[in-house]
């Protein structure tokens, strides 16, 4: 019994913990779809985290700190989205901007809340939740931002596969150019997806700000950011692997823990470098067959698009 | 030709007029004041040199490029049209010079993107199956584009527009990949299309398909209108005299001295590198000093193949290939290129020349040695005074050393590209295709340049599906066929029809025998 409890705990913390990076992973994968790369899923996360926080604290509402967290997600894209999209400026740099600015800009507003205490969002949604028998508490801790996430990539899938919408955003990734000479509204579908990556990011910043640890502090998503853009190359650009690959960072953050309590000891260090090696070796076996790599990478990935007159 | 295309019919207005449209681009006027009308059911020719102006006019047409002065009529009402989406609503199909496709989707995801409505790909592989049977241009729905040969990626361009069931539909050099099965095949449904009241405008450079092609021709030249003429009724001479604007000499060859093998193919067996690709079986072949040898072939044969196995893009047996006595066969691009190979690859953007690159940087990237490169650091100056001679020489239309290779016209690429290879000196060279959609003046100088160069003692091979460029300038012609290359013939044993039967596998000893 203990130990089923155990085992269920485990499956638990590693979906709690894989969520953010789904949430995360998931916007990134649709902007890098359409060709955009944005490195400053961190700074966004961050604003999402601190706004999420800030205004469930001051209304009580934690729906309305989700809605505020993928807003501030959205703001902090929309201002990279002006930035490459309209004034072509370098992506990359531009990303990495982002990142440093959400940083420093979340740890400001967010120093009013930093250190205060709150209940978790699924302490709020069920009360009764500390006096459940372990089992049950168990399940319990799954709240509705973990099934937010696997309902996402279920929808993301769908639309990039099945939809007009989604192939044309895969066609804007592999050549702005050509899309362009067709008719397409390039630049229209990109500020669009790098919105949705901006909104998905602030989600992902407020589960954990909310959910996960509820609390907030400066800098408290982690790198989490970065393993989330990592993982989208992992996943090759692909809804269903960006779960595989989640829930292995998840487990791993989780096992950290983990392995202390089953008495072995592993240096944490080492366990956190598992995804990163896990990444390389994805992109090793992807890169070495050519067709799979051309197949799998947008070929429009970070490449500024000019309409010509 | 015994099928020479049906009048017109006469209608009051034109469906398409286009009244003093002008366009410029920083220092190039590309079109000043063009005038131009389109019949129904007329198939019309748009002629005119490399950067001439042709594919600028009918951007504007098809809204790609905002005109800078006049104005487009559609059924005798000024319309404007400031996009592709608002071309097609017309009734405006265009299949573009250079492939609008992306290669990593399929035909299917290709065609419905190229359609702007909403079907979704699986909805229209039915429609495209039934549209592609209908006019005998066979493609699989469901294949990725970069599979394709250049000839099937055509096909899919024209059943994009097909399928959109075009009043106007604008082709840009569609020929110039096609082999002349293909161009035949095409031109049948081009004739279908026009008897069904749908207007065309042809741009192409091959004179004598546009003689027995088209209805109407105007010819631009330098961005301006020279004269509109019925090209059934001038010569191609006189055509090209328009085009030019002075009397052209055709190519002359030098009388033929073999001298010692500088290239020798011994058996080369190379598998596919994907999926759809061609196996090489055991091909050989040797190559004289001074000597021009044409392989022809139907283009999906294993040309592919056999380029990048020459080239060093894939690697074989070391001796499989022997550059003068020196093994090459598993040395790469760089290092068979230091020993003296020259190659002239099939795509100029992307393998021959990079867009996003001035013209004095794409002239270094073959030229490995000095003066461009000294002690492993790249000399600018000798870099630019590299391209000014090669836009020189080469009468190549560019806005200078610094303009990027994108901006080009796709023939002046094509010359630049030809110049560039020609201009090292190579003791072989490889060309894939040299005058693919380059002008008549540049086609024959291009042909001419070829002859001098083998003349001056380099072995020559060229890869093409146009056998009368082969007949041209070929000494010995070999045909690639399913990955096989059949004995090399010289040309005074072979005819026109001979190799055209062998290139479509028909048995080579009573084509030998007839010729
Ligand atoms: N986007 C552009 N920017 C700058 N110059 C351009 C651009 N597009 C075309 N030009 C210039 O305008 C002129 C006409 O080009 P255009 O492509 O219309 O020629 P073309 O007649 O189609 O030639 P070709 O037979 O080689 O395709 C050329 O000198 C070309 O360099
Ligand atoms: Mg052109």
């Amino acid at each position: 019994m203990a130990e089923g409890v155990l085992i269920l705990s485990i499956v638990v913390a590693t979906l709690r913990a894989a969520t953010p990076l789904l949430l995360a992973g998931l916007g990134e994968l649709v902007a890098e779809r359409s060709g955009v790369l944005n490195l400053g899923v961190e700074g966004m996360m961050l604003m999402g985290a601190a706004a999420g926080f800030a205004v469930r604290a001051l209304s009580g509402n934690a729906v309305l700190g989700l809605m505020a967290a993928m807003l501030a997600g959205t703001a902090m894209a929309a201002v990279f989205a002006l930035l490459t999209l309209r004034l072509l400026a370098n992506q990359v740099a531009t990303g990495l901007a982002l990142t440093i600015f959400g940083i420093g800009l979340s740890a400001l507003t967010g120093l009013p809340w930093a250190g205060v205490p709150a209940p978790g969002l699924a302490a709020t949604i069920w009360p009764g939740l500390a006096h459940a028998p372990p089992a049950l508490q168990q399940v319990l801790l799954l709240d509705p931002l973990v099934w937010v996430a696997f309902a996402c990539v279920f929808a993301v899938d769908w639309f990039l596969r099945r939809t007009r919408a989604g192939l044309a955003l895969r066609a804007v990734g592999e050549s702005a150019e050509v899309a362009h000479a067709l008719g397409t509204k390039v630049l229209r579908i990109r500020l669009a997806a790098v919105l949705f990556g901006g909104a998905m990011a602030g989600l992902a910043g407020a589960d954990l700000s909310l959910a996960y640890t509820p609390m907030w502090a400066e800098n408290m998503t982690a790198g989490r950011g970065w393993i989330a853009l990592a993982l989208v190359v992992f996943a090759t650009w692909k809804p269903w692997r960006l779960v595989a690959g989640a829930l292995l960072f998840g487990f791993v953050t989780i096992a950290q823990f983990q392995a202390e309590a089953f008495g072995l000891s592993l240096s944490p260090d080492l366990l956190a470098t598992l995804p990163y090696l896990a990444t390389i070796v994805v992109l090793v076996l992807i890169s070495r067959d050519s067709t799979r790599l051309r197949l799998a990478a947008p070929a429009a990935l970070g490449k500024p698009f000019r309409p010509t007159d | 030709m015994p099928d020479s295309p049906p009048p017109p019919p006469q209608a009051a207005t034109p469906l398409l007029a286009v009244i003093g449209l002008s366009k410029r681009f920083g220092a190039v006027m590309a079109n000043a004041d063009v005038a131009l009308s389109v019949m129904k059911g007329e198939i019309h020719a748009l002629l005119g040199e490399n950067g001439a102006g042709k594919s600028t006019l009918v951007k504007m047409i098809y809204g790609l490029v905002e005109p800078d002065g006049g104005r487009i009529e559609w059924e005798g009402r000024e319309v404007r049209i400031p996009d592709p989406n608002a071309a097609r609503a017309l009734g405006i199909g265009m299949v573009f010079q250079h492939f609008s496709q992306f290669e990593t989707l399929t035909v299917a995801e290709n065609i419905a993107l190229g359609l702007g409505g909403r079907e979704m790909p699986d909805a229209l592989a039915p429609r495209i199956r039934e549209t592609a049977a209908r006019y005998g241009l066979a493609v699989d729905p469901n294949r990725h584009v970069f599979h394709l040969s250049v000839g099937e990626r055509q096909r899919v361009e024209i059943l994009r527009c097909l399928m959109q069931a075009p009043q106007l539909l604008i082709l840009d050099e569609p020929t110039s990949v096609l082999t002349p099965q293909e161009a035949q095949s095409l031109f049948t449904v081009l004739r279908r299309l026009a008897a069904e009241g749908c207007a065309i405008l042809y741009i192409g450079h091959k004179l004598e398909e546009i003689r027995t092609l088209c209805h109407t021709a105007t010819v631009l030249r330098a961005g301006r209108v020279a004269g509109t003429c019925d090209p059934r009724l001038v010569s191609p001479m006189e055509l090209a005299t328009m085009m030019v604007g002075s009397e052209l000499v055709q190519p002359r060859r030098r009388t033929h001295k073999p001298g010692r093998v500088v290239l020798t193919v011994n058996d080369l067996t190379l598998e596919p590198g994907d999926a759809h690709g061609i196996p090489l079986q055991g091909v050989r072949f040797e190559l004289r000093a001074g000597e021009i040898l044409g392989i022809a072939g139907v283009a999906g044969n294993g040309q592919k193949e056999l380029l990048a196995a020459l080239s060093g893009e894939r690697l074989s047996r070391p001796s499989a290939i022997r550059l003068g006595a020196e093994a090459i066969g598993a040395l790469g691009p760089v290092a068979r290129r230091r020993a003296g190979l020259g190659f002239i690859p099939e795509e100029r953007l992307g393998r021959g020349a990079v867009a996003e690159l001035s013209l004095a940087e794409n002239s270094m990237l073959t030229r490995l040695a000095s003066p461009v490169v000294a002690g492993g650091l790249v000399r600018r100056g000798a870099a630019r005074a590299l391209a000014k001679r090669l836009i020189e020489r080469f009468k190549v239309r560019a806005a200078g050393v610094g303009a990027s290779a994108g901006s080009l016209s796709g023939g002046n690429m094509q010359k630049f590209i030809v110049g560039r290879e020609l201009d090292a000196r190579p003791l072989v060279l490889l060309a894939a295709h040299p005058t693919w959609g380059v002008d008549v003046g540049a086609t024959i100088a291009i042909r001419q340049a070829l002859l001098d160069l083998a003349a001056a003692g380099a072995g020559i091979v060229v890869v093409s599906e146009d056998l009368a460029e082969l007949f041209e300038i070929a000494d010995r012609i070999a045909v690639l066929s399913s990955g096989r290359l059949g004995e090399a013939v010289a040309l005074s044993q072979l005819t026109l029809e001979a190799v055209g039967l062998q290139m479509t596998g028909h048995a080579t000893a009573e084509c030998l025998d007839a010729a």
